[in-house]
């Protein structure tokens, strides 16, 4: 089983992202963000950073890498595809989730450990968990308050498309307090929360964030 | 206007040249033209500035810190010693460590952001430089008043940009301090640590050697930022009514240095380069000259191929631009073309600008002429040395003799106060308001960061191989009696690593005074080399490398001493470390260590603007038999704290805010001396009840003093009669910082 982890010019998650995958059980993949070959890889992760510097806007530029192509082509054919942070800024740019992330209220970077509420089990990266669980992984990023327009925002609520929500002190200022979108079809999903950082309570909070490659896993094998 | 060549400058003896513009002395100019045997071109000139001044040369403090290699202990852990870029330490299972502390204050005061952020970005190319990945940073930080308005417009500022560099490089935030002290305003202190890790095989040296050998600048592109940076605003009081100083802070591009540190450790893995140096104070001037003058000494360089970022830059501008994400390497010829391609591939520009020759001349040409013709050495290595008058300040006895009186809370309503006090004193409250700011988690590797009493990270997942790292200094006992101060923060920073479990191995330093043509001042750092050194060579400790930090002041108005003590220690099992507070009831608290009244330089007294006194006498003996213990005993420590700032009030309630646990703690004499006092050399241990014989026992067989002080559990802190809800605790601890900045 490969998953592949995508690493553009100042990604600072990926080895991490690596790394939970291998816990999982899977054999991670390094794809290059100037290579458009995505080497057999069965399902994608774009990790944590500033890719690009975060020049012009957070993932603005990633969407034009090459990799991005098959990435964008693959995802639209319902290959799985997770964004952490960057990587759902990135997934915004790309169009393949909706909505945008734009600075925490508060105006700071915040490094936190946080609570949050998974509302979403049927995608393909949540499906280890049980709706409703509430979890405690880290949320880092200076841009992460998710914004859409009212009625990009009907639809995903509608639609349950909502994947996890903010628990506690609201950290960034997020329409309805969403911390994790995904597409329609269940296969992309966008979080702005960092499961990578949650495999094992002697480097993390706590291992909640295992079960979202693990998810991946049994979608896999069960094709 | 045409360059000032070799030849020129030969037949033009009588040219007035600005040299003291440029930060030399009228003695330093004249031994340069005699080194020369004419005047220097205004090329050399300003490679002697900026490579002569005190930020560069260590000429005030050079005769001192040779002490610390006179009195070094025998390591054998120790694989570079001080004079690189940063010393490197074995740590065991072939991986080697390399740690240490710089300055960047004065960029800092003038603009927060970039002189913050630029302070992490270069210490993290000197440890990339010696080979390494970095894995973690720290910041010291010193401030003036926590209420002052100027600490308002630089804290954020600062905050912002270690934590906009840092995280953006991907280095996790581990620890650091925040003190906030009057003598720091308008000489905020940033001091910035970063560790790294390699293999031995893998160990990188600044040197220059093969003739034919290539010179290749690699990095962002050279600009006009952060000229003069070392010699105009390092090595110079600050004055109210000088120029604006803003042209000499560089500004930093984390990015570029992301794809710099991930671009060269590609290079090192494939073994393509003979020496490396990082361009930072001093920029060119100081990597052409230091690699020459390390390696054979012949170098020629044609400045005009150093890529520009702009172009009207003269060949002047171009040897002392600090731009920042600059770095310099030797490279052999056969292994060129691949070095570049790796360049290429993280899209890095990267072009030879030289190269290695025989002879012991480095030649720097302009367009073909020759402006810069100079022996090496005396550019980097042979500079001017002053052994600089130094007497012991009228204050010291003065202040030595003062019998100091601080209040003494008694009643349960009084020391419940006092507590509060304490604890949401800006120099003793939750830090979390600036730590939230940085990213402790990237790399996968962090086991603990603030505020535990030691950032610890994991260097190997297969065996569990960790270090654990702390940075201390208590300046207040540093002015009262700067010997026995940096021996106090010398032990500090060794017990903070032991409390974990780890166990400590070398130090680093970065000492922060006033000016050093102040004969005071220059007491006071005298007094503290001369203590550092006897500690750790009493400790068995080597001194891997460090900084001076000089001209903290503002007219005559100088920073409290201020010498930060960084310690680096070895933990075999990460998965074994000992964490700060307790997480469940019914577990023993026991006090290790004596409790003196000792409130000279304490929090206690400097809340109460009490100054004075005698500071307490390092027992470094004693010191070791606590970390032997803390060693020994680690599997039976559910947890362990160090007393210090603050003493048991602070202690105790950290331990019980941190896991949400309260304590009922019993307290013997009187409630100040047991609660308030800083007398080193103590912990508050947790341990099991069915462990007290056990460490009883420790205890008694290293000659350390253990007292039962309480039990854990329940919903308050109660101490004797005095009770507080864990609530009403935390708000005291938490509200500050918020409350201060937003």
């Amino acid at each position: 089983m490969k998953v592949g982890v995508v690493t553009f010019p100042g990604s600072l998650d990926d080895r991490d992202a690596a790394r939970a995958v291998r816990a999982a059980g899977a054999e991670s993949v390094a794809l290059w963000h100037a290579d458009a070959d995505l080497h057999g890889v069965e399902a994608v992760i774009l990790p944590g950073g500033f890719s690009y510097g975060d020049y012009l806007r957070c993932g603005a530029i990633s969407r034009f890498a090459p990799v991005m192509s098959m990435i964008i082509k693959q995802a639209q054919e319902g290959m799985p595809v997770l964004g952490i942070c960057n990587g759902f800024q990135v997934l915004c740019e790309s169009h393949l989730l909706p909505g945008a992330l734009t600075r925490n209220h508060g105006l700071h970077f915040l490094c936190t450990d946080q609570k949050l509420r998974i509302e979403k089990t049927d995608t393909a990266w949540t499906s280890s968990f049980v709706s409703g669980v509430e979890i405690v992984i880290p949320l880092k990023n200076g841009e992460g308050s998710f914004q859409c327009d009212d009625e990009t925002l009907e639809i995903l609520e509608r639609e349950g498309r909502v994947v996890a929500r903010y628990l506690g002190d609201d950290p960034n200022g997020s329409r309805n307090r969403i911390a994790g979108i995904s597409n329609a079809r269940g296969n992309v999903v966008g979080l702005m929360p960092h499961p990578e950082h949650a495999i094992d309570p002697l480097t993390g909070p706590s291992a909640d964030g295992l079960p979202f490659f693990t998810s991946v896993l049994t979608q896999l094998v069960g094709k | 206007m045409a360059s000032d060549t070799v030849l020129k400058a030969a037949a033009s003896p009588e040219t007035v040249q600005p040299f003291a513009e440029l930060g030399l002395k009228v003695d330093e100019y004249a031994r340069i033209r005699e080194i020369l045997g004419r005047r220097p071109t205004s090329s050399e000139l300003a490679m002697y500035s900026v490579m002569w001044s005190e930020h560069c040369s260590y000429k005030s403090s050079k005769v001192h810190l040779r002490q610390f290699g006179e009195k070094a202990p025998y390591s054998a852990a120790l694989l570079v010693g001080i004079g690189e870029n940063a010393g490197v330490v074995d740590v065991g299972q072939g991986y080697a460590v390399t740690f240490k502390i710089e300055s960047h204050n004065h960029p800092s005061f003038v603009e927060p952001y970039q002189g913050a952020a630029t302070g992490v970005g270069g210490i993290v190319r000197d440890i990339l430089t010696m080979g390494a990945r970095p894995i973690a940073v720290m910041d010291p930080l010193r401030f003036g008043p926590a209420d002052a308005p100027d600490t308002r417009r630089v804290l954020p500022g600062i905050v912002a940009g270690i934590g906009g560099y840092g995280n953006c490089l991907g280095l996790p935030n581990i620890g650091g301090e925040i003190v906030f002290h009057e003598s720091y305003s308008g000489n905020p202190l940033v001091n910035a640590l970063c560790v790294g890790v390699m293999k031995h095989e893998q160990i990188k040296l600044a040197k220059a050697a093969g003739p034919g050998n290539l010179v290749v600048l690699f990095g962002a592109k050279t600009g006009g930022d952060g000229i003069g940076g070392v010699s105009v605003l390092a090595s110079e009081t600050f004055n109210a009514t000088g120029t604006a100083k803003r042209p000499s802070v560089q500004v930093g591009d984390p990015f570029t240095e992301k794809v710099l540190i991930e671009c060269s450790l590609e290079i090192f893995a494939e073994d393509l380069v003979v020496g490396i140096q990082d361009l930072g104070g001093a920029g060119l001037s100081c990597a052409t000259s230091e690699l020459a003058s390390a390696g054979t000494g012949g170098m020629k360089v044609a400045l005009d191929g150093v890529p520009l970022r702009d172009p009207s830059l003269s060949p002047e501008e171009i040897l002392m631009s600090e731009s920042q994400e600059r770095m310099c390497a030797i490279v052999e010829p056969k292994n060129i073309k691949r070095f570049l391609q790796i360049c290429e591939k993280w899209d890095v520009t990267a072009t030879v600008i030289g190269e290695v020759t025989d002879g012991d001349r480095l030649v720097i040409t302009w367009h073909g002429e020759i402006i810069v013709d100079v022996p090496p050495r005396t550019v980097a290595h042979e500079g001017p040395i002053y052994n600089r008058p130094i007497a012991k300040p009228s204050y010291v006895e003065k202040l030595a003799s003062i019998d100091i009186k601080v209040p003494m809370p008694e009643s349960p309503s009084e020391v419940r106060e006092a507590i509060l006090k304490l604890i949401s004193s800006p120099n003793m409250a939750d830090k979390s308001w600036v730590t939230s700011q940085y990213d402790k988690y990237v790399q996968g590797n962090t086991i603990q960061s603030q505020p535990e009493d030691s950032g610890m990270v994991r260097i190997d997942e297969s065996t569990n191989l960790g270090v654990a790292i702390s940075t201390d200094a208590n300046a207040p006992w540093s002015y009262l009696n700067p010997y026995e101060g940096a021996k106090l923060a010398l032990a500090e920073a060794a017990r903070n690593i032991a409390t974990a479990g780890a166990k400590p191995l070398a130090v680093t330093n970065c000492l922060n005074f006033g000016s050093p043509e102040d004969p005071g001042v220059m007491w006071q750092f005298a007094e503290t080399v001369r203590g550092l050194a006897d500690g750790c060579l009493e400790m068995g400790l080597p001194v891997t490398g460090g900084n001076v930090s000089f001209y903290n002041q503002t007219a005559s108005v100088s920073i409290l001493p201020t010498p930060i003590v960084g310690v680096l220690g070895i933990i075999q099992d990460v998965r074994e470390r000992t964490p700060m507070a307790f997480d469940r009831a019914g577990l023993q608290l026991f006090l290790l260590g004596e409790t003196q009244a000792d409130f000279a330089g304490s929090e206690w007294a400097g809340i109460h603007k009490v100054i004075g006194g005698k500071t307490p006498i390092a027992d470094l003996h004693k010191e070791m038999k606590l970390i032997d213990l803390l060693l020994e005993g680690q599997s039976i420590f559910e947890a362990a704290h160090d007393l210090s700032q603050g003493g048991l009030a602070s202690t105790i309630s950290e331990m019980v805010l941190k896991n949400n646990v309260g304590a009922q703690i019993k307290i013997s004499g009187p409630s100040a001396i047991a609660l308030f006092s800083e007398t080193p050399g103590r912990v508050v241990v947790a341990i099991e009840s069915f462990n007290v014989q056990l460490l009883i026992t420790l205890a008694h067989r290293n000659g350390i003093a253990c007292k039962n002080i309480g039990v854990t559990g329940g919903n308050d802190l109660l101490i004797n009669d005095t009770l507080i809800a864990l609530p009403e605790l935390r708000k005291a601890y938490t509200e500050t910082f918020p409350r201060l900045f937003g």
